[in-house]
């Protein structure tokens, strides 16, 4: 990963392509693992994607919290918890339940559901430690001014790294385990420090991406920031570019990916599905909440340096567009003025709602589902054209589409932007 | 048929707490060792057995000393022998 730190805007200048026997090491895609409000699996994941279909739904009780706008939420249906040895089960929160589920399902496509290197790294990004949680404790403890009823892992849900540690417990896992909590980029960014721990020769194999466990505590907050959507429609809150967007929908889930240098997958015969070829971080210091255009461009630019690509090499964006008025809009113009017009940039956020650091991680496997099958999922709900994006290429129905690499983009409250370029593999170890 | 009642109590509230199998429940069997709790299981286990009793531990530092069921056995008799004596005074 390249930082750019000037604030003059954008370099253009093109590092040299990466030379894999330069020191660098190439970092591929061998797993896939998801839990997301279409419930558990990648391929229900796809499917929903594929047929268009929403899986958001009427918040529940949200006509009786006063001044609640927000009337829509994105949850995943109920899971079989107990698939979960208590031992580990016990200090997982719902998003390290999610988290677990999806590393299962992930290192079952990889070819390792039996057998999988304990010396495995984990990064997996969170919000923060469990909200549902640490309600419990708090509306106990506040109320009755004792902690006599407070289990025993409470505070190991609590903790910022809870989800993370709980999952490399449940594993065994003995390589790095890191825990970057950025909101709504740390799931991209917990996969940006696995490629790069990968890429230097620090780790061969890691499991990384995010999870998210739907609180209220998000949907106020969006709220009171008049960044969340008040249309109570669940087949049309979520409104990505579209001009009469009002704002995000609050969803929950897990996306986790196993990465692998290609020395280690070519050793095990591993079926790659995928190439991360470049990462990109950036920090915007004008504004908590609003996004800044240089910003966001400062770190797509990153990822294209670290990726040795053009803009010209970038065949389709998966854009963060959350719906929100000013960050679409944002994105959109960063996008356009980096990459031009004709690039197709979709946001799947209009079906899965936003996940926060979830979401980079579903939406990166969704991605890399489109670069395998060669399809564009669209954009929907994106009826009426802003004049924000209409300098974007913003596809409105399915369509085939070859994708050599894509820019994925993960932007969070706080000023924290990440991108991501992944590539096609075309050539696979044997 | 007291002790009966309560050792039933014990067992099945353990039991169901921490998934373990009626087989588990034999009076030797060593909390650690054979059952697999740790010291945040025993956190729970006192929340388990307040519930299931209806009564307040105090003397939590006692539980550092519990080996076996026997031994949460004789223990949650204590206390209700103490709760008992303390009820008798009020």
């Amino acid at each position: 990963m390249k930082e750019t730190r000037d604030d003059s805007g954008p370099s253009r200048t093109r590092p040299a392509p990466k030379d894999p026997g330069g020191g660098r090491n190439r970092v591929l895609v061998t797993g896939l693992g998801a839990v997301s409000p279409y419930g558990p699996g990648v391929e229900a994941l796809w499917q929903g994607l594929l047929e268009g279909r929403r899986p958001l739904s009427p918040l529940p009780g949200a006509e009786k919290i006063p001044g609640l706008g927000v009337r829509v939420v994105g949850l995943v249906p109920e899971l079989d918890a107990k698939l979960i040895p208590r031992t580990y089960r016990r200090a997982m929160s719902r998003m390290g339940l999610f988290a677990s589920l999806a590393a299962r399902e992930a290192l079952d496509s990889a070819g390792l559901a039996e057998d999988w290197p304990r010396a495995m790294g984990l990064a997996l990004g969170t919000t923060m430690g469990s909200p549902e949680t640490l309600t419990e404790f708090f509306s106990q403890y506040l109320v009755a001014k004792d902690f006599s009823g407070i289990r025993g892992a409470t505070f190991f849900k609590i903790m910022g790294h809870g989800a993370a540690s709980a999952l490399a417990q449940y594993l065994g896992l003995t390589g790095r385990l890191l825990a970057p909590s950025a909101a709504c980029a740390a799931g991209l960014q917990a996969i940006g420090l696995a490629y790069e721990a990968i890429s230097a020769g620090r780790e061969e194999i890691m499991l990384c991406g995010g999870t998210e466990e739907f609180d209220i505590l998000t949907a106020l907050t969006f709220d009171q920031i008049l960044a969340a959507s008040h249309n109570p429609d669940p087949q049309t809150a979520s409104r990505p570019f579209d001009s009469q967007r009002d704002g995000l929908v609050c969803s929950e889930g897990a996306g986790l990916i196993i990465l692998e240098s290609e020395s280690h997958a070519r050793s095990r015969g591993a079926a790659v599905l995928a190439e991360i070829a470049g990462f990109g971080l950036s920090s915007s210091p004008s504004n908590l909440v609003h996004p800044e255009i240089e910003g966001l461009t400062r770190a797509m630019q990153a990822a294209l340096d670290d990726s040795g690509l053009s803009p010209r090499e970038i065949q389709a964006v998966n854009a963060h567009a959350t719906a929100t008025v000013e960050g679409d809009r944002a994105e959109a113009l960063a996008i356009a003025a980096l990459l031009g017009g004709e690039v197709p940039v979709n946001s799947l956020k209009s079906l899965l709602g936003h996940s926060m650091a979830a979401s980079g991680a579903l939406e990166l496997i969704a991605s890399i589902r489109m670069i395998s099958q060669d399809i564009f999922i669209p954009n929907y709900n994106f009826n009426h054209l802003a004049d924000d994006s209409i300098k974007l290429r913003l596809p409105k129905f399915p369509q085939k589409l070859i994708i050599t690499a894509l820019l994925k983009n993960s932007f969070a409250l706080g000023g924290v932007n990440a991108s991501l370029v992944v590539k096609k593999c075309i050539d696979r170890p044997t | 048929m007291m002790d009966e009642r309560i050792w039933g109590t014990v067992t099945r509230a353990l039991a169901e707490e921490f998934e373990l199998k009626p087989e588990q429940m034999v009076p030797e069997a060593r909390i650690k060792e054979d059952l697999g709790l740790d010291s945040l299981d025993m956190v729970d286990m006192v929340i388990v057995l307040e519930t299931a009793f209806d009564f307040k531990i105090q003397d939590k530092a006692a539980l550092k000393e519990i080996q076996t069921l026997a031994d949460v056995m004789e223990f949650i008799l204590i206390t209700i022998e103490q709760e008992n004596g303390q009820a008798a005074n009020a």
